[in-house]
C-alpha cells in the first residue's frame, strides 16, 4: 500500500490552493462527464418506452417499427407523429432533455433553417436544420476525446523518442535532433489538404496524420530531462548493481521528466483541440455530417444572420479552452518547487 | 574591554515552526577571532546569516533577542541602513566558492563591484585596488588574472577571489561561513593561514563557522558550540580542549576517527589485480570523429588488493581517484588489465560483465543523490537481488532485513522513503544495498566526505565492523586522510592521474617517501602538531 509522499502532499496542496484551477478541474470533469453520456442528454429516441405494457430502450436497443404498429422492419422513428401517437396511446415514452442527436433534421421549423432559438430548439438550428444544443454537446465531447488521444498518444512517443535521446546521447541524439529539425519544418497544414484529396479523412486517419507531427513538441523537454538525469549518482548507482538500460530508464529516471511532461500536458490538449477545431473549419477535419465545432463557427461565419451560430460555438469553445488553461495553471503551479502551500 | 558585536537571547523561527535558534547569546570583540562550531542542523548558519538579516524574511522571524552592532540593534535597522553595513563594515565568505562567484563577470567587475558601492571608486582607481587586494590575498599574476572568469579559476583561488571581495572595504568584522569546507586539505590551509594573516594585518574581528573542530584549534581565540539552535557551551579555545565541559562538546572532541585500521589480516590471496589502467576523455573531436585533444586523467596506474584488506586511495580534487573506481565498475571506458580473482575483466562488454558486477559494488560520496528519492528503502535494497538472484520474494525480504541490520538500521525502516532520513542514515542504507548482493570488493566514494564528524566516525566504524565479519575488500577512495588512516592497509597517492607513492599505509603515514605525501599529510594533521605552539600565543 503506498502513501503519498510529502512532495506529492506538498503538490496536491498546491493545486489545491489554486481555487480558479482546482474548481475549473471539477467543472471541465462535469460537463466532460455529461457528455460522454450525450446519447441519454440529447437523442432523437426516447429513453424508455412503455408499449402495451412491455418497457422498450430505444437508445440501447433497435426496436423495429413492426412493434409500434407501424408497416417497416426498420428501425422506428420516434418523431414520426403516427408512431408517437400509437405509442402514446398504448402506453408511455420518456424523453432525454433534447429530443434531437447531432444528425437529427428538424423538418417542423416554422421558419426557413437557420432557425433561431426556441422553446423546441434552445440554441436555434444550424442552416440545415440540425438542432445546435445537440450538435454542441456531442461536438464537445468528440473535441475532448480527439484531443485526449491524440494528447497520450503523442506524449508516449514523445517520451520514449526523448528518453532515447537523452539517455544514449551522442550520435543517437544527434541524427535525432537533425531529423527532428528537418521534420517539424514540414507544412502539416498542406500535407493534411494533401493527404485529404487522397483519403476521405475519419477520426483516426486524422489522429494519425496529426500524430505524425505533434510528438515533437514533448522530446526536448524529457531529452533535457534525462540528459541531466543520467549523470546522477542513484543512476549510476543502479547501472553498477547491474540493472539494464530499460529499466534504469523507466525505474530511475523517468519519474524525473514525468514532472516536465505532466507539466505540459493540459495545454498540449488544448493546441490538439484547437488543431482539430481550426482544421473542420477549413473543411479538412471531420468527415461532413460529423458533429464538429469548427463546422459550426464557419456555419456561423456564412450565416451572419444568424448569430446564435456564432455565439454557442464560440461561448462553448472559449469555454473548455479556458477551463482547460485554467487547469494547467494549477498543474504547473503545484509542480513548482518554490511554491510552498 | 569594547563589544564589536553582541548577540543577546536571539531566537529564529521559520515559517511559524520551531525555533532554528533558541534564546542564543554571543559576543565578540575587536580583532577577535570566535569559532561557532556544531554539526549541520545545529543553526550556526542561520545565525550568521541573521546577522546581516540575509535570512527570507517572509519565511523566517525572530520572536526574540537582539543582535547590537557597535550598540545599534541591527534586527531594528531599516534595509537602507543594513546596505551601508553589508559587505563595507560585515562581510561574508559563503561555503561554496563554486557557486558564490557570478560566473558572467570577470574577477575585476565582482570585486570593483562591491567598491563602487560603498565607496564610489570607478575605473583605474577601482583597478588599483584590485590589484592590491588580489595581491593581498596571494593570487600569482594578479594583472593576469583580473579579466578571468570563474571557471578559469582552481576552487581555492575562487575562495581567495571571495575574500578579496569580502575584504574590498576593510571590514571590522568578517563572518567565515565553513569557508574551506568545499576545499582541498592543502588548499584548506593555505586558506586557513591566509585569514589569519590578514587579521592581524587589518585587525578585523572573525566568527568562524565550522562543524570541523580539529580547525578551530589553531585559528580561533574562542569556541562557542551550538547543538540543535541552542549554546551549549563557551570557552577559551585552549580550556575547551583541555577539558569540555559538555557532553555535546566532548562528542564533538572524540569524533576523531580512529588511528589504525581494525584487522590487520594477512591474507595474501590476490583478489584485484590492476595494471597499466588508464583512461582518456576526448575533449576535442576532428571531423571524421578522429580524437584530436583528450584529457588523461588516469595514467598507466598499476595496483594489488588482497581479500580482506582495504586499499586507500588518496588525492586532491582532479587527482584522478574517482575514476578509477568507475573504470574498475566499468562506468567509465579504460584501457590496461583488470583481474579479479584471477579472471580478466578489461575485454568484457556490458552484457558479459553484468554477472560479475554482483561481486563489485560502489557506495557513492552524496547520500542525497545516490538513493533514488522515489523508492522505498526495501525497494533501493532490493533492486540488486532482482537482477543477480533468482529467489522468490520472501528470501529477498529476508535478505534486506538482513542487509539492513548489518549496517545498524531498523528492519522496520525498509518500507520509508530516503528523504525521512538523516545523511549518515542515508549513506548505511547505501551500503546496504552494496552488502545486500554479498560482494567481494566495494568500492566507497568518498563515503563520509558528505557528513558530520561524529556520524563520520560511525560509519567509519561500521565499515571496519563490516570488513571485520565478511571479509571485504575495500578500495576506499577520499580526499581525507584522517578517515583514510582509519581504514586503509595499503595506500595509494595520486596526483593528476599518476601514481606518487604506493605501499603499506602504516609506513606512508610514519614515513612518507615523496615530497608531495609530506605536504599532504602535513596539511592534514598540522593542527594536531601545533597544538603546544598556539596555546602560547593567546
Amino acid at each position: 500500500m503506498k502513501t503519498l509522499t510529502p512532495i506529492q502532499k506538498r503538490r496536491l496542496r498546491n493545486f489545491r490552493n489554486n481555487r480558479r484551477g482546482f474548481w475549473s478541474l471539477w467543472l471541465f470533469l462535469a460537463i466532460f462527464g455529461l457528455t460522454l453520456v450525450a446519447e441519454l442528454i440529447s437523442n432523437d429516441k426516447p429513453l424508455v418506452i412503455s408499449y402495451q405494457d412491455t418497457l422498450y430502450f430505444p437508445v440501447v436497443e433497435n426496436v423495429p417499427e413492426e412493434t409500434f404498429g407501424g408497416f417497416l422492419p426498420t428501425e422506428a422513428d420516434y418523431r414520426d407523429p403516427f408512431i408517437a401517437d400509437e405509442i402514446l396511446a398504448n402506453g408511455w415514452m420518456l424523453w432525454p432533455p433534447i429530443r434531437f442527436s447531432y444528425d437529427t433534421i428538424n423538418y417542423d421549423l416554422d421558419v426557413p433553417s437557420p432557425a433561431p432559438p426556441s422553446t423546441e430548439n434552445w440554441l436555434g438550428t444550424d442552416d440545415q436544420g440540425r438542432d445546435v444544443a445537440a450538435r454542441v454537446i456531442y461536438g464537445f465531447r468528440i473535441s475532448v476525446l480527439f484531443g485526449l488521444t491524440l494528447t497520450i498518444a503523442s506524449c508516449i512517443v514523445g517520451v520514449i523518442v526523448g528518453a532515447i535521446q537523452g539517455f544514449y546521447g551522442g550520435k543517437i541524439d544527434l541524427v535525432g535532433q537533425r531529423f527532428i529539425e528537418i521534420w517539424s519544418g514540414l507544412p502539416v497544414l498542406y500535407l493534411l489538404i494533401i493527404l485529404s484529396g487522397i483519403v476521405q479523412p475519419n477520426f483516426w486517419w486524422l489522429l494519425g496524420i496529426m500524430l505524425m507531427f505533434s510528438w515533437m513538441g514533448l522530446v526536448d523537454v524529457v531529452r533535457a530531462e534525462f540528459l541531466r538525469a543520467r549523470n546522477f549518482e542513484y543512476v549510476k548507482a543502479a547501472r553498477a548493481l547491474g540493472l539494464n538500460n530499460r529499466k534504469i530508464m523507466f525505474r530511475h529516471i523517468l519519474p524525473n521528466a514525468m514532472v516536465a511532461t505532466l507539466t505540459f500536458l493540459p495545454f498540449i490538449l488544448t493546441g490538439a483541440i484547437t488543431a482539430l477545431t481550426s482544421l473542420d473549419f477549413l473543411g479538412f477535419g471531420l468527415p461532413s455530417g460529423s458533429p464538429s465545432l469548427g463546422e459550426l463557427i464557419a456555419q456561423g461565419k456564412a450565416n451572419l444572420h444568424a448569430p446564435w451560430l456564432g455565439i454557442s460555438a464560440f461561448i462553448s469553445l472559449s469555454l473548455m479552452l479556458t477551463l482547460l488553461v485554467f487547469v494547467g495553471e494549477a498543474v504547473r503551479d503545484a509542480f513548482d518547487p518554490r511554491k510552498n502551500g | 574591554m569594547s563589544e564589536l558585536l553582541e548577540i543577546t537571547n536571539l531566537s529564529i523561527c521559520f515559517n511559524q515552526g520551531q525555533n532554528a535558534v533558541d534564546f542564543l547569546s554571543l559576543s565578540l570583540q575587536q580583532g577577535e577571532t570566535l569559532a561557532l562550531v556544531g554539526e549541520s542542523g545545529s543553526g550556526k548558519s542561520v545565525t550568521a546569516l541573521s546577522i546581516l538579516r540575509l535570512l527570507d524574511e517572509r519565511h523566517a522571524s525572530y520572536p526574540s533577542g537582539e543582535i547590537r552592532y557597535r550598540g545599534e540593534d541591527l534586527l531594528e535597522a531599516p534595509e537602507k541602513r543594513l546596505r551601508q553595513v553589508r559587505g563595507r563594515e560585515i562581510s561574508m565568505i559563503f561555503q561554496e566558492p563554486m557557486t558564490s562567484l557570478n560566473p558572467l563577470h570577470s574577477v575585476e567587475k565582482q570585486i570593483s563591484e562591491t567598491l563602487e558601492l560603498h565607496k564610489g571608486m570607478r575605473g583605474p582607481q577601482a583597478r588599483k585596488r584590485c590589484l592590491e587586494l588580489l595581491q593581498l590575498v596571494g593570487i600569482e599574476n594578479p594583472e593576469n588574472r583580473l579579466g578571468a572568469y570563474p571557471h578559469q579559476l582552481s576552487g581555492g583561488q575562487k575562495q581567495r577571489v571571495m575574500i578579496a571581495m569580502a575584504l574590498a572595504n576593510e571590514p571590522t568584522l568578517l563572518i567565515a561561513d565553513e569557508p574551506t569546507t568545499a576545499l582541498d586539505v592543502t588548499v584548506q590551509k593555505q586558506v586557513l593561514e591566509l585569514l589569519r594573516d590578514l587579521q592581524q594585518k587589518l585587525g578585523m574581528a572573525i566568527l568562524l563557522i565550522t562543524h570541523d573542530l580539529t580547525i578551530v584549534r589553531r585559528y580561533a581565540s574562542r569556541v562557542a558550540v551550538m547543538e540543535r539552535g541552542k549554546l551549549v557551551e563557551e570557552q577559551e579555545t585552549a580550556a575547551l580542549f583541555a577539558s569540555p565541559n559538555h557532553p555535546y562538546s566532548r562528542k564533538l572532541l572524540d569524533a576523531e576517527p580512529p588511528e589504525a585500521p581494525l584487522v590487520q589480516a594477512k591474507h595474501d590471496k590476490p583478489l584485484l589485480k590492476v595494471s597499466n589502467l588508464d583512461v582518456r576523455f576526448t575533449t576535442h573531436k576532428g571531423l571524421f570523429g578522429k580524437v584530436k585533444a583528450y584529457f588523461h586523467a588516469v595514467k598507466r596506474v598499476s595496483f594489488k588488493l588482497s581479500r580482506g584488506q582495504t586499499l586507500g586511495i588518496v588525492g586532491e580534487s582532479g587527482s584522478g581517484k574517482t575514476t578509477i573506481g568507475h573504470a574498475l565498475l566499468k562506468l567509465t571506458a579504460s584501457t590496461g588489465s583488470i583481474e579479479l580473482d584471477g579472471q580478466e575483466l578489461a575485454g568484457l562488454d556490458q552484457n558479459a560483465f553484468r554477472p560479475w558486477r554482483r561481486r563489485v559494488q560502489i557506495v557513492f560520496q552524496d547520500p542525497f543523490g545516490s538513493l533514488s528519492p522515489r523508492m522505498s528503502v526495501a525497494e533501493i535494497v532490493r533492486e540488486g537481488l532482482e537482477i543477480h538472484d533468482t529467489e522468490n520474494r520472501e528470501q529477498h525480504e529476508q535478505k534486506v532485513i538482513t542487509a539492513l541490520l548489518d549496517v545498524g538500521l531498523d528492519p522496520e525502516a525498509r518500507h520509508r522513503y530516503p528523504h525521512e532520513f538523516s545523511g549518515g542514515q542515508r549513506q548505511r542504507i547505501a551500503i546496504a544495498r552494496a552488502l545486500v548482493l554479498q560482494p567481494d570488493l566495494m568500492i566507497l566514494d568518498e563515503p563520509t566526505s558528505a557528513l558530520d564528524r561524529t556520524v563520520q566516525k560511525q560509519v567509519i566504524e561500521l565499515l571496519r565492523d563490516i570488513q571485520a565479519r565478511y571479509g571485504l575488500s575495500y578500495i576506499f577512495i577520499s580526499h581525507d586522510l584522517a578517515v583514510v588512516r582509519a581504514l586503509s592497509h595499503q595506500l595509494l597517492v595520486l596526483r593528476q592521474g599518476e601514481i606518487v607513492e604506493y605501499g603499506d599505509a602504516g609506513e606512508i603515514f610514519r614515513a612518507p617517501a615523496e615530497q608531495y605525501t609530506q605536504e599532504l599529510l602535513e596539511a592534514a594533521f598540522f593542527y594536531q602538531q601545533k597544538d603546544a605552539t598556539i596555546t602560547t600565543t593567546i
